[in-house]
C-alpha cells in the first residue's frame, strides 16, 4: 500500500487578494477609484504640510527663553521660549512666586486623588473620606494662615490649581443636585415637578456667561447688606447650578430607561420611595448613562475657562495675565495658547478614554 | 361605591404629597422673597435706579460693525438690537457652515479609506477636547497677528482680500433686475415643491419612482435663471479695491466676526460629526443588507433606507448643538465682537443697571432656545415613525 495516500495535504495560504498587507492596502487605501483619489489627495496634502509644520514647530523653533532670538524668527519658527520664560505665571497665576510649591503640591495631590478615584480596586467608602481629607489639605495649602504658611487670599489663586478646584468642586456639588432634580422632574407631585422643569429649562436656555455675569454683578445685590461673599465662591455656585441642570437631564434619561417592572417589583417588596430610588432605580439608571455623565464632566471642565471673562485667573486667564501685559512676549501668544490647549486636551482626552473603559467594564453584566 | 373620604393622616400618600409640595413651594417662595427684598434694599441703599427707562437714553458708544446704521447718539434699545442682529448673524452663518463641515467629517469617519477615516477621527478628537473660548481667542490672535496689515492685504482669489482688518469680498450691485431674480427664485421654489408633491402622489398611486431631488434643484435654478434673464441679466459686481492705505468697496466682515464664526464652526462641527456618525451607525446593519438584497445600489440604499432612519436619531441632538452654538456665540465678548452679551456688558458698565442688562440677555437667549426647541419638536413629530 502507498502510505503517501494518507499524508495530510498542507493547507494553501489564503489568496493574496484577501489577506496580508497587499489586501489591507487594497481594502483601506485603494478600494475603487474614489478611495484611490482620496488617498492620493490626502497623501499629497500631508506631504506638503508636514515639512512646514515640522519646520515651524521643531526644526526652526527656539526653545530658550531668548527674546531677541524669538523676535528674529519673525514667526518662521515657533518660539517655545515664551513658555520657558513664563511657565510659572501661566501655571500658577498671581500666586506669590516664593510660595508656588504650595499650589504645585496641592495640584499633584488632586491629580493623584483623581487617578485613585478612577482605579477600580480603590472604589470604597474610604475614597470619600480620602477626598474630604485631600480637599482640606488642598485648601490649607492654597490658603495658608495655619501651620506657619503665609496666608494667600483667594484673589491671588490662579492657573492650573484654580481650574482643577473649580471643575472638581462644581462637578462634585452638581451631581447630588442633579439627581434630586432629575427625580423631582419625574415625581408625581405637580408642584415639585414644575419647579424642577422650570429650573432645568431656565438654566439650559441661557448661556453660561450670563450665569457668571449674574454671579459676579448681581449676586452682591441678592445678599443682605453688609455681608460679602468671595468672588470665587460666587462663581463656583454659578458653575455648579449650570452644570447641575445639564447633568439632571442626563440622569433623567437614565431614569426613563429603567423598566417599570423594577419599580413595581420594589413596591411589591415593600420598599419605600427613597429605598427604591437608592437601591433599585439609581444604580441601574446611572450605569446606563455613564458615557453621558462623563461628557457632562468634560463639558464642565472646559466651561471653567469662561471664568476668565469675569476676571478670575484660571489657566486661560493666567495666560492672558502672563503675556497680555508684556510687550516683549505678547506676539508669541499662539505658542502660549497651544501650550494650555495641550493641557486642557490631555485632561479631556484622558476623561473620554476613561469613560470608554468604564462603559466596557460596567456593562459586563448586561452583555449576553 | 361610596366616595372615599379624604384621609388627612400622615399615612396617606396623597396627604404627604400635598404637605411636601406645600413645603417646597413655601421654601422657594421665601427664598425668592428674601432675594428680591435684599435686592430692593441694596438698590435703595446704593442709590441704584431700576426700570427700563434708560433704554431711550442715548447710548454714547459706537459699535464696530452693524447690519444697520448706528451711531453713539442712538438710544440703548437700538444698541441692543444691533447686538441681537450680530448674535443672529454669527449664529446663522455658524450653523450653516457647521452643518456642512460636521456632516462631511461624520461621514468621513465611516469611510473605507484609512487616511480619510484617520484624518476625520483626528479632527474630532483634537477640536472637541479644547475649550471653545480658547479656540476663539486662538483664531482671533492668528487672524490679528499673522495676517498682513490692510495696506498689503492678501489676495488669495480675485476679488477677495484678507488682512488684519478682516475680509473683503465682491457683492452684486443693487439693481431693479435683482428683484425679478428673487421673484424667479420664489416661483422656482414653489414649482419645485409642486413637482415633488406631484411626484410623490404619482409614486403612491402608480409605484413609479421619479427622481425627486435633482429635478427639484433644476427647477429652482431654472426659475432663478429665468428671473435673472427677465430682469435684464444684471451682472455688475461691486468689487473691493486695494488702495495704498486700505481696501474699500464690496462687502466686508471684521476679523472679530471671522474669529467667532471660524471658532464656533470648527468646535461645533466636531460634535456634529459625532452625532452624524452615531446616527448612521444606529441604523441596524440588517437594513443595509436588506437594501442590498433588494438590489438597491449603495447610493440608493443610503438615500432611501439609511438616511431617513438615521435622521430620526440625528435631529434631536443636532438641535441641541445648534442651540449650543447660538449660546456659545455669547463668548464673542472675549474677542470684542459686538454681540448681544458684549453690548449688554458695555451698557452694564456705563449705567450700572446689572439686573436689567442681565435680564435682557437671559430673556433673549431663553426665547431663542424655546422657539428653536418648539420648531424642532414640530419637525421631530412630523418625521417620527408612523406606526400602524
Amino acid at each position: 500500500m502507498d502510505t503517501a495516500l494518507h499524508a495530510p495535504v498542507i493547507a494553501r495560504p489564503p489568496p493574496s487578494r484577501t489577506a496580508g498587507p497587499l489586501a489591507w492596502l487594497r481594502a483601506n487605501l485603494f478600494g475603487g477609484w474614489k478611495s484611490t483619489l482620496a488617498t492620493i489627495v490626502i497623501a499629497v496634502v500631508i506631504a506638503r504640510l508636514l515639512p512646514d509644520l515640522y519646520g515651524w514647530g521643531v526644526a526652526r523653533s527656539v526653545t530658550q527663553p531668548d527674546n531677541a532670538a524669538c523676535r528674529a524668527l519673525e514667526h518662521s519658527g515657533a518660539c517655545w521660549g515664551v513658555i520657558a520664560e513664563k511657565y510659572r505665571l501661566i501655571l500658577f497665576g498671581r500666586y506669590p512666586f516664593a510660595e508656588q510649591w504650595r499650589p504645585l503640591v496641592a495640584t499633584l495631590l488632586m491629580v493623584a486623588m483623581l487617578v485613585a478615584s478612577c482605579t477600580r480596586v480603590l472604589w470604597s467608602r474610604w475614597l470619600a473620606v480620602a477626598w474630604l481629607a485631600v480637599l482640606a489639605v488642598f485648601f490649607v495649602l492654597m490658603r495658608g494662615g495655619i501651620a506657619g504658611l503665609t496666608p494667600v487670599e483667594t484673589a491671588r489663586w490662579g492657573g492650573v490649581p484654580l481650574t482643577m478646584l473649580l471643575s472638581t468642586l462644581s462637578i462634585a456639588a452638581a451631581f447630588p443636585i442633579a439627581i434630586l432634580v432629575a427625580l423631582g422632574r419625574r415625581s408625581h407631585l405637580p408642584a415639585i415637578r414644575t419647579l424642577c422643569v422650570v429650573y432645568v429649562e431656565l438654566i439650559r436656555g441661557v448661556p453660561l456667561i450670563s450665569v457668571l455675569f449674574m454671579a459676579s454683578f448681581m449676586f452682591p445685590l441678592f445678599i443682605p447688606p453688609g455681608i460679602s461673599v468671595d468672588v470665587l465662591v460666587r462663581v463656583l455656585v454659578g458653575i455648579t447650578l449650570f452644570a447641575a441642570a445639564y447633568l439632571a437631564e442626563v440622569v433623567r434619561g437614565g431614569l426613563q430607561a429603567v423598566p417599570k417592572g423594577q419599580l413595581e417589583a420594589a413596591a411589591a417588596m415593600g420598599l419605600t420611595y427613597w429605598q427604591t430610588q437608592r437601591k433599585i432605580v439609581l444604580p441601574q439608571a446611572l450605569r446606563m448613562v455613564v458615557p453621558s455623565i462623563m461628557n457632562s464632566f468634560i463639558s464642565t471642565f472646559k466651561d471653567t475657562s469662561l471664568v476668565t471673562i469675569v476676571s478670575l485667573y484660571d489657566l486661560t486667564g493666567s495666560l492672558a495675565l502672563a503675556l497680555g501685559g508684556d510687550a516683549n512676549w505678547r506676539q508669541f501668544y499662539l505658542e502660549g495658547y497651544l501650550f494650555i490647549a495641550a493641557i486642557y486636551w490631555m485632561f479631556c482626552f484622558a476623561m473620554s478614554r476613561y469613560s470608554q473603559w468604564v462603559e466596557r467594564h460596567l456593562n459586563v453584566g448586561n452583555k449576553r | 361605591m361610596a366616595a372615599r373620604k379624604r384621609d388627612w393622616s400622615w399615612r396617606s400618600r396623597a396627604t404627604r404629597g400635598l404637605i411636601y409640595q406645600a413645603v417646597a413651594v413655601a421654601v422657594i417662595a421665601a427664598a425668592v422673597w428674601f432675594l428680591a427684598h435684599n435686592t430692593l434694599e441694596n438698590m435703595r441703599v446704593r442709590g441704584i435706579q431700576s426700570g427700563f427707562g434708560f433704554f431711550s437714553q442715548p447710548a454714547g458708544f459706537d459699535i464696530g460693525e452693524s447690519v444697520f446704521n448706528f451711531d453713539s447718539a442712538d438710544p440703548y434699545w437700538k444698541a441692543f438690537l444691533v447686538g441681537l442682529s450680530n448674535t443672529l448673524r454669527a449664529a446663522v452663518v455658524g450653523i450653516v457652515l457647521t452643518t456642512i463641515l460636521g456632516t462631511l467629517i461624520g461621514i468621513g469617519r465611516l469611510s473605507r479609506n484609512f487616511l480619510l477615516r484617520g484624518l476625520c477621527t483626528g479632527y474630532v478628537e483634537l477640536f472637541r477636547n479644547i475649550p471653545v473660548l480658547l479656540q476663539l481667542l486662538m483664531w482671533y490672535f492668528v487672524l490679528n497677528e499673522w495676517l498682513p496689515p490692510v495696506s498689503d492685504a492678501l489676495n488669495p482669489l480675485p476679488g477677495i482680500f484678507l488682512s488684519k482688518s478682516g475680509m473683503s469680498f465682491p457683492v452684486p450691485e443693487w439693481e431693479r433686475g435683482h428683484l425679478v431674480t428673487a421673484v424667479g427664485l420664489a416661483l422656482g421654489i414653489a414649482c419645485a415643491w409642486g413637482y415633488r408633491h406631484w411626484a410623490r402622489a404619482a409614486f403612491e398611486k402608480t409605484g413609479i419612482a421619479r427622481p425627486m431631488i435633482w429635478p427639484a434643484f433644476a427647477i429652482v435654478i431654472a426659475g432663478t435663471l429665468l428671473g435673472w434673464l427677465a430682469g435684464g441679466a444684471p451682472t455688475a459686481l461691486e468689487l473691493p479695491v486695494r488702495n495704498d492705505l486700505n481696501v474699500s468697496g464690496g462687502g466686508a466682515v471684521t476679523p472679530e466676526f471671522l474669529a467667532v464664526t471660524l471658532g464656533l464652526t470648527i468646535y461645533t462641527a466636531s460634535f456634529v460629526a459625532e452625532i452624524v456618525r452615531s446616527g448612521i451607525q444606529a441604523v441596524p446593519w440588517g437594513q443595509t443588507e436588506a437594501a442590498g438584497a433588494l438590489g438597491l445600489s449603495r447610493g440608493k440604499a443610503l438615500k432611501l433606507v439609511l438616511l431617513p432612519q438615521a435622521l430620526r436619531v440625528i435631529i434631536p441632538p443636532l438641535t441641541n448643538q445648534y442651540l449650543n452654538l447660538t449660546k456659545n456665540s455669547s463668548l464673542a465678548v472675549a474677542v470684542g465682537y459686538p454681540d448681544l452679551v458684549s453690548i449688554s456688558n458695555t451698557t452694564l458698565n456705563q449705567t450700572g443697571r446689572a439686573v436689567e442688562c442681565i435680564a435682557v440677555i437671559m430673556a433673549v437667549y431663553l426665547t431663542l432656545s424655546l422657539v428653536t426647541a418648539a420648531l424642532m419638536n414640530w419637525y421631530n413629530a412630523r418625521s417620527a415613525i408612523r406606526e400602524r
